[in-house]
């Protein structure tokens, strides 16, 4: 029997300097994806073509896709935030993705990552709205509707990073937790079903595998029935394993973990990872882009 | 479980997960529900902007999961770390 152990990243070792900096699975796999990054940019820059042809053809569609994302969401005069967006659209894609490789850990699935990210944006915002309203017209966006109202758009303010890094963090870690413990249930579930076959002897599984042997055979003569295919290699696969069990070679295989995990990892991780880091970088936009406002409006010389 | 204490501490961690997470689990359920029901009428409405309003629909979504996702941080706080 085993039990779950839900922690933090791991700290691999601390360096002594201003108090120890500590280094963790998390910084490792953010150096690792910031290496990509710079790569694979590096790697598909060179030698571009004024025809495109092969990948450049890929990578043109991606940016203009980039571009055309900004355009749509910040106007037109906003174009030059571009860079920044991607690059926080591509680290959280990549962070959130490099988890499925199976020795590092996910670089969004600590707080530290996105809670950096969110205060980033957020000082980013103030700036902006400092530099177009200037400092007492950025007070004065408090008291907007009616001066009551201050506390409350106050808390508001500081609620938007929180809850930016909270709702990243929240999908990617609790993806993970909810898969092991999935893996858990699992191993558990494959315990009690191989103890129950091997309780009493080799008896048992060598009847299963015999079974299970018999209906894949069966089901390849009517090969309109595919249930029996299924059917016939659970059988003889737990068969296989009650019969190690039962003569004390193998104990406790979890058996039935083999491809549910894999399945459900195809929405925690993959359709996750891309739509959080999708709406992260929406919502970037949306607030950056509320600050920016176009230049006729402010009546400033840009 | 070799005290008293011991049992109590697993058994309130154990209800205060459980009620967390079951009460949080119905905001996100009720109003993500509504998004799509009222998505599918637009679409039914509306056949040729499908695409936009899938997308649409999907980043709703995320952002009403918002207070799932705090509850279920909040169970995962009470069970594994306290």
């Amino acid at each position: 029997m085993s039990s779950l152990n839900v922690s933090g990243a791991f700290v691999y070792f601390v360096i002594p300097i201003l108090g120890g900096i500590p280094i963790t699975q998390t910084t490792v796999s953010s150096l690792i994806v910031t290496i990509i990054l710079i790569v694979l940019s590096i790697r598909l820059g060179k030698n571009l073509q004024k025809r495109p042809t092969g990948v450049q053809v890929l990578v043109e569609k991606g940016v203009s896709m980039l571009y055309g994302m900004v355009a749509e969401t910040m106007g037109e005069h906003n174009l030059y935030w571009t860079p920044f967006i991607g690059t926080i659209f591509l680290s959280s894609i990549l962070g959130s993705l490099i988890g499925m490789t199976g020795f590092l850990r996910s670089m969004t699935a600590d707080l530290s990552c996105t809670l950096v990210w969110a205060v980033l944006v957020s000082v980013l915002i103030w700036y902006n709205n400092i530099k177009n309203n200037g400092f007492i017209g950025w007070l004065k966006g408090f008291t907007e509707p009616i001066v009551v109202m201050t506390p409350m758009n106050i808390i508001g303010e500081i609620a938007q990073p929180v809850s930016m890094a909270f709702r990243h963090f929240g999908n990617v870690a609790g993806g993970g937790v909810i898969t092991s413990i999935l893996y858990l249930a699992l191993s558990l579930l494959s315990n009690a079903v191989l103890g129950l076959i091997a309780a009493n002897g080799v008896l048992i599984p060598i009847v299963l595998m015999a079974v299970g042997v018999g209906l894949i055979v069966w089901s390849k003569k009517k090969t309109h029935k595919k249930w029996s295919m299924v059917l016939g290699i659970v059988s003889s696969v737990l068969g296989v394993f009650g019969l190690l069990q039962a003569m004390g070679v193998l104990e406790g295989v979890p058996v039935l973990s083999f491809g549910i995990p894999a399945v459900l990892s195809c929405y925690f991780d993959i359709f996750s990872g891309f739509v959080q880091a999708y709406v992260f970088s929406l919502l970037t936009m949306v607030y950056i882009g509320n600050a920016c406002p176009p230049p006729e409006e402010t009546g400033a010389v840009q | 479980m070799e005290t008293l204490a011991q049992a109590i501490m697993v058994a309130g961690k154990a209800i205060g997960a459980g009620l967390c997470m079951g009460i949080g689990a119905i905001g996100p359920g009720v109003g993500e529900g509504n998004a799509v029901s009222k998505t599918v009428e637009g679409m039914a409405r509306n056949p040729e902007m499908a695409g936009t309003l899938r997308s649409t629909m999907i980043m709703g979504c995320a952002i009403a999961e918002t207070t799932g996702i705090y509850s279920l941080l909040i169970a995962f706080l009470i069970l594994f770390a306290l």
